[in-house]
């Protein structure tokens, strides 16, 4: 689709009009906390020191933002190619079969760096699989990948119930859950990297995967940016026309796509599982999947933006909780509300304030041309 | 006869469970045949059953509740609209978060206005639809086949049940025998010929948004003044996107999509009903297994396997006049 709007300068494309848009959400958000009856500033003050005050929170804020960071990467990658991925959460979930089947299998006997390769595998594989099926269905069978994604959504979660129902739970046990694993099954924390800084980390669970979410994010910029494969996915995603003109295989980049939009998603399943719960649970993405969507549209599909958007909604996820512990009548669904209009006025809405901001720099940029003339 | 029982009270509580889809799903048609896709429709839903649950609970009129209900249902789809038909913003996009935002706000604002845990106060008998028992319901109920059927399958039900399925025919007459129907389809297919003919395509495609708005509301008063007495949070539980997958497996069409939403009813019927009991000749079929059904269905029909399924042409465009 051809662009109506003027174009602006890379700082404000990429800078000032994503803050615009995050601002007016968070305007909208204070509205809500004034409609219970609370004062916004306050709670914007709990949140903050909530995310920041103490080197435990700051381990929980980043424990959040890894998750972030793999849900946003997953749904950015499919939105260079055009697709529009809802399916990062069943993609998740899916995951966690890998990660759960890697340790269960060589907890016991394999040290935590033997484990976490084959689980990153096993996540990114099943991941990749549970994309796969919607990928080939809209690349040969036509049907559109938002709809197929949404009803994989559903048929993830119902085999994942059965499976901790039936399957992967502990005989006589009555939670829905797979064993606690060993400590080959657990992943270390990185409390060394906050203790570089003088923070104690605390209970957090701040894992080794954050450093996996920061490479996946590399590998991220390098494919989109620095490959074949990626051009060609980035001029599906800008023009599926030019794209068939120029024998780019739609069909073909549809399903890698994908498959690395579920792979990345997978890879979330690390965190949780192996970082914090050291068993798999029911329900153990708790939205993240959506998240993304929301991390994604916020950095502008870029590595460089998607990590600090996935930051700021850990800051959300690991706040929020603050704010519902010191101001009752603001339960941690909050964030959901943020998380919605976030995904409003920086997806959706984007362009409301285009215009007017475009006709700022033009003006600007008349009266800086006129000024010269006037100069010379 | 015990059989017969059974098959009769499943099929009530098939029709029970079918109407919110059938509301939602005929909303969805509105909108889509106008060229808007709309994920959003579980949101309202959610925040329609939430309003007349807050307003019925107040005011103690289930009118009143009604009315809220279609207001909320409406002010989101103007929202919808706006970022999607103005602003030309991502429809899905859009839709994802007004799911999000009603989600959440549903939560917050019922514990503070009622402090129950995100729930409504339960409603009194006046504030709550009531069954309609058809004329000689009783004096009939014994009669064999005849009796039953006619006691607990037609009579019996809430008024807001036989206006959806009224609603069905209706909805085709509108969208197949009147001149804002036949344009309603046109925008949807070719929105740059109806502009053309001098009919502006931004005012019907937003009247299509109102359309959907009115008959969520509709849906979400079902849930919390019919179906239950009060909001629950998170009561839709998914009905939304059930509902559009009935409206993508009825292919667009008004008489499909009742058959489709009492096929996707009956199967959560059925679920409910065999919950540990073993089907006859099949044995015992996992609950997981029924719930996906209407998923694992809309998949396979998407896919072309059974029939073809084609979306409204310029469903998901916004549309843009000149440049």
């Amino acid at each position: 689709m051809s662009n109506p709007y003027a174009k602006l300068p890379g700082w404000a494309e990429y800078g000032l009009i994503p803050v615009v848009n995050l601002v007016v959400a968070f305007l909208v958000a204070g509205l809500v906390v004034l409609l219970v009856g609370e004062n916004p500033l306050k709670a914007a003050y709990h949140m903050i020191n909530g995310a920041f005050g103490r080197g435990e929170y700051i381990g929980f804020t980043l424990y959040y933002a890894t998750t972030f960071i793999f849900t946003g990467l997953s749904v950015a990658v499919a939105f260079h190619a055009g697709l529009f991925n809802i399916g990062s959460e069943g993609q998740a979930y899916i995951g966690g079969i890998g990660v759960a089947l890697a340790c269960l299998w060589l907890d016991k006997t394999m040290p935590w760096f033997v484990v976490f390769p084959v689980a990153i595998i096993g996540s990114a594989a099943f991941g990749a699989l549970w994309a796969f099926l919607p990928g080939w269905l809209q690349a040969k069978r036509g049907s559109h990948i938002v709809i197929t994604t949404i009803m994989f959504n559903f048929i993830a979660s119902s085999i994942m119930v059965y499976l901790l129902t039936r399957v992967m739970k502990p005989l006589g046990s009555m939670a829905t859950q797979t064993r606690t694993f060993e400590s080959g099954g657990q992943l270390p924390k990185l409390d060394w990297l906050l203790s570089i800084f003088g923070l104690n980390v605390g209970n957090a669970p701040f894992n080794v995967s954050f450093l996996l979410a920061l490479l996946a994010a590399f590998g991220v910029w390098v494919l989109i940016w620095r490959t074949k494969f990626g051009y060609e996915m980035r001029t599906m995603g800008h023009s599926p026309s030019a794209a068939r003109y120029a024998g780019i295989g739609e069909a073909r980049i549809t399903v890698i796509v994908m498959m690395i939009s579920g792979g990345l998603a997978g890879l979330m399943a690390l965190n949780p599982i192996m970082g914090e719960q050291f068993r798999m649970q029911l329900d153990f993405v708790q939205g993240a999947g959506f998240v993304g969507i929301a991390v994604a549209l916020m950095g502008r599909s870029h590595p460089a933006g998607i990590i600090p958007a996935a930051i700021l909604f850990g800051m959300l996820y690991q706040g929020g909780a603050e704010i519902a512990f010191e101001m009752p009548s603001i339960s941690r669904d909050m964030i959901v509300i943020i998380q919605g209009l976030v995904i409003l006025f920086a997806g959706a809405l984007e362009n409301m304030f285009r215009p007017a901001i475009g006709n700022a720099f033009a003006r600007i940029g008349r009266s800086a041309v006129a000024a010269q003339t006037r100069g010379a | 006869m015990e059989f017969f029982h059974t098959i009769v009270a499943i099929l009530e509580s098939t029709i029970r469970v079918s109407v919110p889809l059938i509301f939602a799903a005929l909303a969805g048609l509105f909108t889509e045949r106008a060229g808007v896709f709309d994920i959003g429709l579980e949101g309202k839903m959610l925040g329609a059953a939430f309003a007349a649950g807050a307003v019925a609970a107040v005011t103690g009129s289930v009118l009143m509740g009604l009315l809220a209900a279609i207001l909320i249902s409406v002010l989101l789809s103007l929202v919808h609209g706006y970022a999607s038909i103005t602003q030309r913003g991502s429809q899905i996009v859009s839709g994802v978060a007004i799911n999000f935002i009603v989600a959440g706000s549903t939560v917050i604002l019922g514990e503070a206005w009622f402090r129950q845990g995100g729930r409504t106060p339960a409603l009194g008998a006046d504030a709550r639809f009531q069954t309609v028992t058809f004329p000689f319901a009783d004096a009939v109920k014994d009669v064999p086949i005849f009796g039953p059927i006619y006691t607990n399958l037609l009579s019996g039900h809430f008024i807001l049940t036989y206006v959806a399925f009224l609603l069905v025919p209706f909805s085709w007459w509108v969208l197949y025998r009147t001149r804002f129907g036949l344009r309603l389809r046109a925008v949807g297919e070719n929105p740059g010929a109806v502009d053309t003919a001098g009919i502006s395509v931004i005012w019907l495609r937003y009247r299509a948004v109102i359309c959907c708005g009115i008959l969520c509301g509709f849906a979400g008063a079902y849930l919390s003044l019919a179906m239950s007495a009060g909001f629950v949070k998170g009561m839709t539980a998914g009905k939304g996107y059930i509902a559009l997958a009935a409206l993508i497996f009825a292919k667009w069409r008004p008489f499909n999509i009742m058959m489709a939403c009492l096929l996707f009813g009956f199967l959560d019927a059925l679920a409910i009903r065999l919950q540990g009991n073993p089907l006859p000749f099949i044995g015992q079929v996992p609950v997981q297994l029924m719930q996906a059904l209407p998923y694992i269905l809309t998949v396979i029909l998407l896919a072309g396997f059974i029939g073809k399924a084609i979306p409204p042409k310029a469903g998901g465009i916004p549309y843009v006049k000149e440049r």
